[in-house]
């Protein structure tokens, strides 16, 4: 297999320098130019933080389904690849808006948690459930069956995503007041301007690091297939097991 | 029309290759037979050919029906007969084999007549209604040989199949998969004498590598000593 | 040969299960005894005779829904250990009649199950029993839960069989997504189960769970045959 030397990802500077300048401008715009919520006073402003990253949350786990399909299509393992790599984002974006919302339910009702916010409730069981991703992936050993069995997950998973959320949010007695309809419809214009912004940022910021990730993985098995080339490791030396997709450096 | 035609068949798992390029093309009712030391790919080409195994490259084709796309019609024609036994322990030997008819498409008399013919035929009427776990590793393999052969498959992939039979059970299964069959055969073995005897066209794979691939009568029991060296 | 077809197939395999269960009696009899243990283990731990609501509506589906894992742990293990599976994927027959069959079976143990661990429920912690009309309520969200439970249990014993760590990948990958089914079928029995006098099933309850049961019974046949196919 010819190795291509050129390197995976090199308008990644670009994408950081954006990330950097959107961010920086929706939590300038969130801390100096949104008006302060009457109820919640300034602690609402982690709004801009919680409700961006939740919605690429939601967009990873879905673009890992979508690439778990076109995996199961094809059986082209960049998609796997893809998919890997967009789980395992969105796996940690979901974490963080696990914790801001946990601290912006401390700060609005004074609890870490609170069962009566079905959209937390939802990130929570999502978060639990792609949880079991990698413990799955690393525990077949058979690369191609790896990927396959991960798609279908992919796939899975994400599908349960809007049937949990359902079940969830008809469970929600709706104690409650809502102050602010997440979707932004109904909120004033300068907060319905930053809240945008961040969304912007926020994804950004994944595609950076969903990109910076690949570029990782793919240098990695450039590096191992210019090794194998010049001998100084074994062609049939075993490489460890690995939850990660197996990458060919083409 | 050839039985068999294999076309630069591969299977990789991962990095590691189990099976390299394999080429050839067997007649109708001839026997091929497999060489090669244990983890050289034997048990790989046979799964290729009874579609339990997608090959990773080339094609593989069972009387023109390729094993990828066209599975269905494939695992009609053929008998596998792997390691396993694929019988279950807590079923009996007749129930067993009224399965495995049922899924063939095969009920009532005819399903009936077949199942007691063939047992018959292995030594096992006797022993019909009693639990296969209560069964010796060669009844067992007399048995497996039975659910191989239940619907009167054209090619027959038989994985050492003499591996657990003494003489005379060898010689009891001669007529179901032996040449007289009058099968298609692709038969692995470790035995140069007893494979060689028994095949028209030998392969000798090393580490997933065909390393020999003549007629059977241009080979000699040195010539497959070589491969395990 | 041209093979059974998926009806004559299904209809083969499931046969070939109930007469592996009966013939061996282990998973059932495993599960009715979990269950009652569960409710002893719910009478100590809750310190509490008896229970009505949705504090009893809880601890029976707590009690179904990790009954279920025991049936859901070992749907293929028959098939791995003796190549049953193999066995399968040699005839020429549509995939599907495997993932039917199996998904048959564990409803069928699960109604079995239930047959015993309901009115064993209604004897031990129960407060005051809800009454005919209350009951077959309960019935339509079993036979309903049940389905879910079946079809999401056989697509992750399917995944998790061919894994090394199979009892720990059925346990993780079956329990946040079977609970929805958890939601709906406790929300919906909840109100059967009140001590102010019995209620029925409320409505949107049933159809979150029928939705449930349709989308995973869908996604189950499209993607079955990656999992039983190398």
């Amino acid at each position: 297999m010819p190795t291509s030397t050129r390197l995976y990802g090199t308008r990644l500077s670009a994408w950081a320098i954006a990330t950097a300048i959107v961010l920086t401008a929706a939590f300038a715009l969130a801390a100096f130019y949104a008006p302060i919520e009457a109820d919640q006073g300034f602690s609402q402003k982690i709004f801009y933080v919680h409700v961006p990253l939740a919605i690429v949350t939601l967009i990873g786990f879905v673009y890992g389904g979508i690439c778990g399909v076109q995996y199961l299509r094809s059986g082209d393992s960049r998609h796997d690849l893809r998919s890997y790599t967009a789980i395992h984002q969105a796996l940690i974006f979901c974490l963080a808006a696990l914790i801001t919302g946990s601290i912006w339910a401390k700060a609005a009702w004074g609890q870490w948690w609170v069962w009566d916010e079905p959209t937390l409730v939802s990130f929570l069981i999502v978060f639990l459930l792609y949880c079991t991703y990698q413990p799955l992936r690393f525990s077949i050993e058979d690369p191609e069956r790896q990927a396959r069995y991960a798609a279908v997950f992919a796939v899975v998973a994400g599908a349960f995503i809007p049937l949990n959320f359902i079940a969830v949010r008809l469970a929600d007695p709706l104690i409650h007041p809502r102050v602010l309809s997440k979707s932004g419809g109904n909120l004033p214009g300068e907060m319905k301007l930053t809240f945008y912004m961040a969304i912007v940022g926020m994804l950004l910021l994944f595609i950076t690091l969903y990109k910076y990730e690949m570029t990782a993985k793919h240098g990695r098995a450039q590096l191992r297939a210019l090794r194998r080339r010049l001998g100084t490791i074994d062609q049939e030396a075993p490489r460890g097991r690995s939850a990660a997709p197996s990458v060919n450096p083409s | 029309m050839s039985a068999i035609e294999l076309d630069g068949i591969a299977r990789s798992y991962g990095d590691r290759r189990a099976l390299e390029d394999v080429t050839l093309t067997l007649d109708e009712g001839a026997t091929l037979v497999v060489f090669g030391p244990n983890g050289a790919g034997k048990s790989t080409l046979l799964r290729i050919l009874a579609t339990l195994l997608r090959p990773s490259a080339g094609h593989a084709r069972i009387f023109g029906h390729d094993v990828r796309t066209d599975g269905w019609r494939v695992r009609g024609a053929i008998g596998f007969l792997g390691h396993d036994a694929l019988l279950y322990g807590d079923l009996t030997a007749q129930e067993n084999l009224a399965y495995q008819a049922r899924l063939y498409g095969l009920r009532g008399d005819a399903a009936r007549n077949r199942i007691a013919q063939l047992l018959e035929a292995v030594g096992l009427e006797g022993r019909a209604d009693d639990r296969v776990h209560t069964f010796s590793r060669g009844m067992v393999q007399r048995l497996a040989a039975c659910r191989a052969v239940l619907h009167d498959p054209q090619v027959l992939l038989l994985d050492e199949p003499r591996a657990n039979l003494d003489p005379v059970a060898a010689e009891l299964l001669e007529p179901l998969l032996g040449r007289t069959s009058g099968r298609t055969r692709v038969i692995t073995s470790h035995d140069p004498a007893g494979g060689l005897a028994e095949g028209d066209l030998a392969l000798g794979l090393r580490a997933g590598r065909p390393a020999l691939l003549r007629p059977a009568s241009a080979v000699s029991a040195a010539d497959i000593g070589e491969l395990y060296r | 040969m041209s093979g059974a077809g998926l009806l004559g197939a299904t209809r083969a395999i499931l046969a070939k299960e109930l007469l592996l269960e009966r013939r061996a009696p282990q998973t059932i009899v495993a599960m009715a005894l979990f269950s009652a243990t569960t409710y002893v283990i719910f009478h100590f731990a809750l310190q509490r005779d008896s229970i009505a609501g949705n504090l009893a509506s809880g601890v029976l589906w707590v009690t179904v829904l990790l009954a279920a894992m025991l049936g859901i742990g070992r749907l293929f293990i028959a098939d791995r250990d003796e190549g049953g599976l193999d066995g399968f994927l040699l005839a020429p027959v549509d995939r599907t009649a495997l993932l039917a069959a199996k998904a048959l079976t564990l409803f069928v143990f699960l109604l079995v199950l239930e047959a015993v661990a309901v009115p064993l429920f209604g004897i031990l912690l129960l407060g005051p029993s809800p009454g005919a009309g209350g009951w077959a309520g309960v019935l339509l969200v079993l036979v309903l839960a049940d389905l879910g439970i079946a079809v999401v249990g056989t697509l992750v014993a399917a995944i998790a069989v061919r894994t090394r760590s199979r009892d720990l990948i059925t346990s993780i990958l079956a329990l946040p997504l079977l609970i929805p089914v958890v939601i709906g079928a406790s929300r919906a029995t909840a109100d059967v189960f009140a001590a102010t006098g019995a209620g029925s099933p409320g409505g949107r309850w049933l159809l979150v769970l029928a939705l449930y049961d349709l989308v995973f019974a869908l996604l189950a046949w499209a993607l079955f045959d990656f999992l039983v196919e190398d």
